[in-house]
């Protein structure tokens, strides 16, 4: 029997089906918790030219969800060991690993290559870095993003549809990823694999594609619920009209806010109150004279304990809730107010260890 | 009219709830918006949309109808 004959015994596949797919090229951009799902199946399913960037190496707690990979992919550059493992699934198909970070410099040249781009990255600036260069290059863009316990799926500019400027316009959003929030391992898993369903329903024209649909699902409940969405031909305009500078775009993921402020910093600095308004059970626990304890959700009801003569340098655990807290609070411009960037993590890096109870 | 209002992702660790219904006596879009953010300060720092009848609203768009869901992008991979 033929490796694809469960694929061509439908009718809605048969042959000429599997030939499409032999002839696709998917671009499949994070080969991380819904990269590895996605590029398992497309692989298995025969799409002919899959294309794997990832800049990241494989870290013990990848593991739980991040299926290509096993214990001894630890250290090891994920684009190059998806390849090697997916090789070893189908090795009748071609599979190009990408071992760098996709950047506004090499996305369009690289999109350029393939028919349908594929998004499994777990930040903001990159997920918008896609959309535009999808839009650039008019390929359809399979979406999936997760959170915690939920995800979504939708897919962005097939046949002149919405994009994800349409569908949330706001580039600023402060929700994390997960490398610094939990995620139920098979979520990804789950959202990952809806993707490449949909990768392959573009491929063999078969089916509705999520197209201005957003798929909504939640694995506590089995709760899915499809939203509509519209295009906003504005939003796509703008994206195309900054097509002559989008090369040279500098990367904004590593930006500052203007009230971010880096530990070592504000360490060195004087007249300062650290504010931690992280809940009571996180850890570890930070010992300074000028430290005051406050989570972010009863901040407000205690703005009164926080002396505002001082600089008041807020910290959590990622530095997420201590932005919050700045914008929550609109203290008086004479106040400085700071963010801690990355929170505890980078603050322990600079206080002598018998300071931190852990 | 009562309002069966229901909250994904990070914006259901704000309200502290997934599903909730709220009173509400206007029209508009940015009314019920100033409502919430009356209920839960935390909202006015957080990217959302509002979905009405399974459809995303537009800014300058009624609400009519009884179920209203608040949707965060969510970032994660």
């Amino acid at each position: 029997m033929n490796r694809y004959s469960k694929h061509i015994i439908l009718d809605k596949i048969g042959k000429s089906g599997q030939e499409k797919l032999s002839n696709a090229k998917v671009l499949v951009i994070g080969a991380g918790g819904l990269g590895c799902p996605v590029l398992q199946y497309i692989a298995a399913a025969g799409v002919g030219t899959i294309g794997i960037v990832d800049f990241d190496l494989v870290e013990a707690s990848n593991l739980q969800r991040q299926i290509l990979y096993g214990t001894k992919s630890l250290g090891k550059n994920k684009a190059l060991e998806a390849k090697k493992h997916l090789e070893n699934l189908n090795d009748e198909i071609t599979i190009v690993a990408y071992p760098f970070r996709l950047e506004h410099k090499n996305a369009l040249s690289l999109f350029s290559e393939y028919d349908i781009i594929v998004d499994g990255t777990d930040n903001f600036a990159t997920r918008y870095l896609v959309n535009d260069a999808a839009i650039i290059t008019n390929k359809p863009l399979v979406y999936g993003a997760i959170y915690k316990f939920e995800g979504q799926v939708t897919v962005f500019n097939y046949n002149n549809g919405a994009s994800y400027r349409c569908l949330f316009p706001q580039e600023n959003t402060q929700a994390l990823n997960c490398s610094q929030i939990g995620v139920l391992g098979v979520l990804p898993g789950i959202i990952g694999t809806m993707q490449a369903n949909e990768v392959l329903k573009l491929i063999l024209e078969i089916g509705d594609v999520l197209s201005q649909k957003l798929l909504c699902y939640n694995a506590l409940n089995c709760s899915m619920q499809i939203i509509s969405y519209s295009k906003n031909e504005a939003a796509i305009a703008a994206v195309l009209n900054n097509k002559a500078n989008f090369k040279h775009t500098v990367e904004t993921a590593t930006c500052l806010s203007s009230n971010e402020i880096e530990a070592e910093t504000a360490l060195a600095l004087e007249n300062t109150l650290f504010v931690d308004v992280r809940e009571p059970h996180e850890e570890p626990k930070l010992h300074l004279d000028n430290l005051l304890a406050i989570p972010l959700h009863q901040l407000e009801d205690n703005i009164h304990k926080i002396d505002t003569t001082k600089r008041l340098l807020f910290f959590c655990a990622s530095g997420v809730r201590s932005l919050q807290a700045i914008q929550l609070l609109k203290l008086d411009k004479n106040t400085e107010t700071y963010s801690i960037k990355n929170g505890i993590k980078s603050l322990l890096k600079y206080i002598k260890n018998e300071k931190i109870e852990s | 009219m009562i309002i069966k209002t229901t909250y994904y992702g990070l914006i259901s660790e704000i309200t502290h709830c997934e599903s909730e219904e709220i009173a509400f006596e206007g029209l508009a879009v940015s009314e019920f918006k100033t409502l919430l953010f009356e209920k839960y300060p935390l909202l006015k720092g957080t990217v959302f949309q509002l979905a009405q009848n399974n459809t995303i609203l537009a800014e300058e768009a009624t609400i009519t109808n009884h179920e209203i869901a608040l949707l965060p992008p969510f970032a994660g991979g």
